[in-house]
């Protein structure tokens, strides 16, 4: 039987025997009320993406807020988590439904969710999550996607502990240089 | 994909004892759920122990308990204390790896590899238990259903 065993889990093992086991607490979830961006949360918005993929794009971010504070308003959602008692947001989570792309039935997209970093492990993402998943169901479709880097294990590990798993489409891509 | 059954033992030892958390479970009653040798569970029970995901109660009543973080540990990191994992490049070279045929197909399965590892690596304890849960409901429903037609 191979196995991988850390000399320093080995010693803490030893000195711990007998011991009864200790497990880490489960997080507390935190209250926070979701409702459509407004553009006085573009700045905030900005600010969360910027702290979280080491990026700014304020034009980015100012396109996506015009595009879906225009047209198609059941059909696309950028949504905020602001605190019940008031305050900065917490997150956002971005996603419209879109069709027969790639030969798709209608489905909703998932295009960005993000949570500040000070406001993890409070069961913020879950809640923009499931907003957005309501928003989709509402405008009638019955299926969710998104797309997830392998290098971001921790992003993949929240979207399978949604529900999400593998789809029938696989994404190729091809170096033009 | 195949897991060896060392591998699987400890996927179902791990989702048992984190599913009960605060339950001691022994190794004959893990080993009677799962169809597991005690032998073989118990060997598999000292690695767990040994890397701090399980710990052994002694006494009356004792068994173990799952005193990892469920929400952080992987099916990787389980699968990997007993196997390689998804290891397409092999420390000897192989017949036909200097061809152009060999390096084509080495691409392809390194593609399959890299996709097991990144699946493996980002369903945590507590995903798997949240997916055993809907496994269970539609079970449910089903006995629910037969019950009342009868």
């Amino acid at each position: 039987m191979a196995t991988r065993i850390s000399l320093e889990t080995e010693k803490k093992r030893r000195s711990g025997a007998g011991r009864r086991p200790q497990r880490p607490e489960e997080p507390k979830p935190r209250r926070v009320r979701i409702r459509r961006a407004g553009e006085q949360d573009l700045p905030q918005v900005i600010d969360i993406d910027r702290r979280v993929t080491g990026l700014a794009k304020p034009e980015f971010w100012a396109d996506i807020f015009a595009r879906y504070q225009r047209r198609r308003l059941t059909e696309r959602f950028f949504l905020v988590a602001e605190p019940e008692d008031g305050g900065n947001i917490l997150g956002f989570a971005v996603g419209e439904v879109r069709a027969w792309e790639f030969g798709s039935e209608p489905c909703g997209w998932l295009f960005a969710i993000s949570v500040d970093p000070k406001a993890r492990q409070q069961h913020v993402g879950e809640q923009l999550f499931e907003a957005l998943s309501d928003g989709f169901r509402k405008a009638g479709v019955s299926t969710m996607r998104t797309m997830v880097s392998r290098d971001s294990p921790q992003t993949m590990a929240f979207f399978r502990g949604e529900g999400m798993m593998a789809g029938r489409y696989f994404q190729l891509e091809k170096s033009l240089d | 994909m195949k897991l060896q059954v060392s591998s699987r033992l400890a996927i179902f030892a791990v989702l048992e004892l984190a599913g009960a958390p605060d339950r001691q479970l022994s190794v004959a009653e893990i080993g009677e759920k799962y169809s597991g040798s005690s032998h073989h569970l118990a060997k598999v029970m000292n690695i767990l122990g040994r890397t701090g995901l399980v710990e052994s109660v002694r006494g009356v009543g004792g068994g173990y308990q799952f005193v990892g973080n469920a929400r952080r540990v992987t099916l990787l990191d389980i699968v990997e204390l007993f196997e390689d994992v998804a290891s397409t490049r092999s420390p000897q070279p192989e017949p036909g790896d200097r061809t152009a045929a060999g390096a084509a197909l080495l691409s392809v399965l390194t593609e399959i590899d890299d996709n097991i590892r990144a699946t493996l690596g980002s369903i945590t304890i507590a995903t798997m238990l949240k997916l055993m849960e809907r496994m269970e409901v539609p079970k449910a429903r089903k006995k629910a259903a037969a019950h009342h037609r009868e």
